[in-house]
């Protein structure tokens, strides 16, 4: 409990505790413990002095915060239009069935979590599945065997 | 190693200073190290040319260097050797120890790695022989390719911060203003809004502290022009903008990243910090009094939060909504201030329409949209990349001629621009010149420059809902037009393509889309109806088919296709069934094999692994299935193996 607020106090400190910050703030909280954990949510609403649910009203409108843990990996399809009609939903489809995941779900071993995104900007490699920070085009359904494998 | 310039000539003499550099007049190899390059292995490539280099005792003689996209995203990883312009294609690790051995030392092409015609089969080993290179203007996206986006020392070696030099020394703000009015920049992002007067509305409001802001947040999907521009060429975006401040009399910026653009943001961070100890950013920039700095702002994925007000609102940290513009955020915007928002590729244009000249940029281009526009060729295409060309070019030269056509050999059947906004273009308006005008009467629009080719076996009703269900999502909410007409918008579509479709449903869809144009709160909402009102006009006959027939003629609405095993075609090679994931393909060793239409799940890897030469199973839509086999069939003799 320390330890989380001693490193949500870092963030805040490199921010000057400036309010209009707060939204780059909460990003890299997000990205220290992959997700929002209660406790940092308090403990930045108590050092910006911004009420919490301008905090959670951020968390819920945008798609980079998480409200509950995160797996340990994370696996992102791409469901902008290129990839769309490359066949991203195919592409789903077979992630979804492979993970027993629906999209914005974390497994029970809490090994992986599925999300989707509208574009990530590498159209020419769709449809593109994202794992860890890896991008991989149009795999194939033997190729998503291999990736989800090599997750320990 | 930087040092702050303190005026124009400073700055010229550093430049000469790098541009005698022994380095800069050496052979180099460089290795496109944008996001695209990047998933094909472009880091790995890169160190197995500065590994070959040493062995084959070529290290200090030829150079290596990673750059910015050089658009050609299809083929990564792009490498092009210099001085002979040589480019190879999808090139890999296993690929390099030849390159250095035939290319490098021997000074022979490797025809393999070069570009083959997918039509004629010729090849070019040069990079300006290339068709998807050759009919392209790069006068703002070509610098990438030479240079590496974490040096400054590269962009100021290609003349970088020459436009600002100018500006700030030989230029009054007003007369900048007045260049880049006369020019008749429009904007890059989407709105076409003149950037001259949007410019001059600001430094004309009310109020002494003023903003300028870069729009990064690139939400169309599908689009990526300001994702290699801020990763490649970063520099050239902080200089309009410093250039622009300049103009309006503003000395603070803010630069809006997406979060889903971790390389651009980590690159415009380090622009930043160049810029700062060069001193083109801070106080008193090249000795001319003038002070500028720079943050920036990453988003955190929302669609709605890259449009112009609610990116303000976001800068102010609070939640990405738009704010209904009684006032123009020109003149209130961030805390009430004027602000001035452009686009990436705006920012872009401003140095060159600096050094170059209003009459040079209003040269290119047509009537009504001067200078060029870099578009993301994606979708079915064959070239898939980003094309920078001049306005007016038409949809069939970009198509066709750089794009190379249609994937497959398959059949145009539209092009989607404008994302979201934006519409469906058949084939009979190829012809169109790429205009901001031109698009807007066929009832689509430029947009940010997304262009998504569409061919015979896409569905232009699952288009529409595909467009409308990402906006359902992306809404903010805060207004009954777009929040509720959406939804609505989406049953209806949802419904349609899952084979529910009533009589009435389209004429509703247009009613809806009349009060959502006229009633939103923004622009998400005003043109949210425009893939709909595009797709429903040159695509009706589809939607009549969903509507009254149950049938989708590009059969890929999974409710209305159903796969089947033709008997006369299976050889029982087993594929199917081995990889079939719900257990619905029955048969067994000789046996034709069928499908259980209540157990399949459409997922379609039977027809996907079936092989060419039996093509056994097809892919129906609004036909009806023979009913399954009443007892397990042999396959018959003398079948094995025929087409």
């Amino acid at each position: 409990m320390t330890d989380t607020l001693a490193k949500v106090d870092k963030i805040v400190n490199k921010y000057s505790a400036d309010k209009s910050a707060l939204i780059q703030i909460l990003l890299d909280v997000q990205s220290e413990f992959s997700w929002l954990p209660e406790e940092a949510i308090s403990q930045v609403s108590k050092r910006l002095n911004v009420p919490q649910r301008h905090l959670y009203h951020i968390g819920t409108f945008y798609k980079a915060f998480s409200l509950v843990p995160r797996g340990r990996h994370s696996v992102t399809v791409c469901l902008g239009t290129a990839c769309h009609v490359r066949g991203a939903p195919t592409l789903l489809d077979r992630v979804k069935g492979m993970l027993k995941l629906n999209p914005g779900q974390t497994t029970k071993d809490m090994k992986f979590t599925l999300n989707t995104v509208n574009c990530l900007g590498c159209c020419a490699l769709g449809p593109v599945l994202v794992v860890d920070g890896e991008y991989h085009g149009k795999p194939t359904a033997a190729d998503l065997q291999q990736i989800f494998e090599n997750c320990a | 190693m930087a040092a702050l310039l303190g005026s124009a000539s400073d700055l010229e003499r550093v430049r000469k200073q790098i541009l005698a550099e022994e380095n800069r007049n050496k052979p180099v190899v460089t290795v496109c190290c944008g996001t695209g390059c990047q998933a094909y292995g472009s880091q790995k490539v890169i160190q197995a040319f500065v590994n070959e280099m040493e062995r084959q005792g070529l290290a200090g003689k030829v150079l290596s260097r990673s750059t910015g996209c050089h658009g050609f995203c299809e083929r990564g990883v792009v490498v092009i050797l210099f001085p002979e312009e040589i480019c190879y294609l999808g090139v890999t690790p296993d690929d390099v120890p030849e390159i250095v051995s035939k290319t490098l030392v021997g000074k022979e092409v490797i025809e393999r790695l070069t570009y083959e015609d997918p039509g004629t089969g010729h090849r070019c080993a040069k990079e300006g022989e290339i068709p998807f290179y050759k009919h392209q203007s790069r006068l703002i996206f070509g610098n990438n390719r030479f240079i590496n986006p974490k040096s400054i020392d590269d962009y100021i070696a290609w003349g970088g911060y020459s436009g600002l030099a100018k500006a700030l020394t030989e230029m009054t703000p007003e007369q900048v203003l007045a260049e880049v009015k006369e020019a008749n920049l429009r904007g890059r992002g989407g709105g076409g809004f003149p950037a001259g007067i949007k410019w001059e509305t600001t430094r004309n409001a009310p109020g002494n502290t003023k903003y300028v802001i870069v729009n990064c947040d690139e939400g169309d999907p599908g689009a990526f022009m300001d994702r290699s521009l801020m990763e490649g060429n970063p520099h050239s975006v902080l200089e309009g903008l410093i250039i622009g401040a300049y103009a309006i009399g503003s000395h603070e910026g803010f630069i809006y990243v997406r979060q889903e653009y971790p390389l651009a943001t980590e690159n415009i961070f380090e622009a930043i910090a160049q810029a700062e100890a060069y001193g083109f950013l801070g106080k008193n920039i090249l000795g001319s009094g003038f002070d500028f700095t720079v943050k920036v702002h990453r988003g955190a994925g929302a669609f709605v939060s890259g449009e112009s007000s609610a990116l303000m609102t976001a800068i102010e940290g609070r939640v990405g909504e738009p704010r209904p513009k009684y006032i123009r955020t020109a003149v209130s915007g961030i805390w009430g201030r004027p602000s001035n928002l452009n686009n990436v590729e705006t920012w872009a244009n401003v140095p060159l329409i600096i050094n170059k000249g209003a009459e040079w940029f209003k040269s290119i281009g047509t009537e009504g949209s001067k200078g060029t526009k870099i578009f993301s060729l994606v979708g079915k295409v064959n070239n898939t990349g980003l094309v920078e060309v001049p306005m007016g070019a038409t949809l069939r030269q970009v198509i066709f001629d750089i794009g190379a056509g249609i994937l497959g050999g398959k059949k145009f059947k539209a092009v989607q621009t404008g994302g979201p906004s934006g519409g469906c273009i058949p084939e009979q308006f190829l012809d169109t010149p790429i205009d901001f005008d031109a698009l807007s009467k066929l009832g689509s629009m430029m947009g940010s420059g997304g262009l998504i080719i569409m061919d015979e076996d896409t569905c232009m009703v699952d288009v529409a809902r595909y467009f409308t269900s990402f906006l359902c999502e992306e809404s903010c909410g805060q207004c009954i037009p777009c929040r509720e007409g959406l939804r609505q918008m989406a049953t209806i579509l949802n419904r349609i393509t899952e084979g529910r479709g009533q009589e009435g449903d389209i004429e509703l869809l247009e009613e809806l889309s009349e009060v959502m144009t006229d009633a939103s709160l923004c622009a998400l909402g005003q043109t949210a109806a425009n893939p709909v009102l595009s797709t429903i006009k040159y695509f009706r006959n589809e939607y009549e088919a969903h509507v009254k027939e149950k049938r989708c003629p590009a059969k890929v609405c999974k409710a209305l296709v159903k796969y089947y095993i033709e008997p006369e075609k299976c050889t029982a090679c087993g594929l199917c069934l081995k990889n079939c994931p719900s257990g619905a393909v029955k048969g067994g060793k000789k046996i034709i094999h069928w499908i259980s239409q209540e157990e399949c799940t459409k997922c379609g890897v039977c027809f996907e692994v079936c092989p060419k030469r039996f093509t056994a199973v097809a892919k129906l839509s609004g036909e009806v299935i023979p009913l399954p086999p009443k007892e397990p069939m042999p396959v018959t003799a003398g079948k094995k193996g025929k087409a």
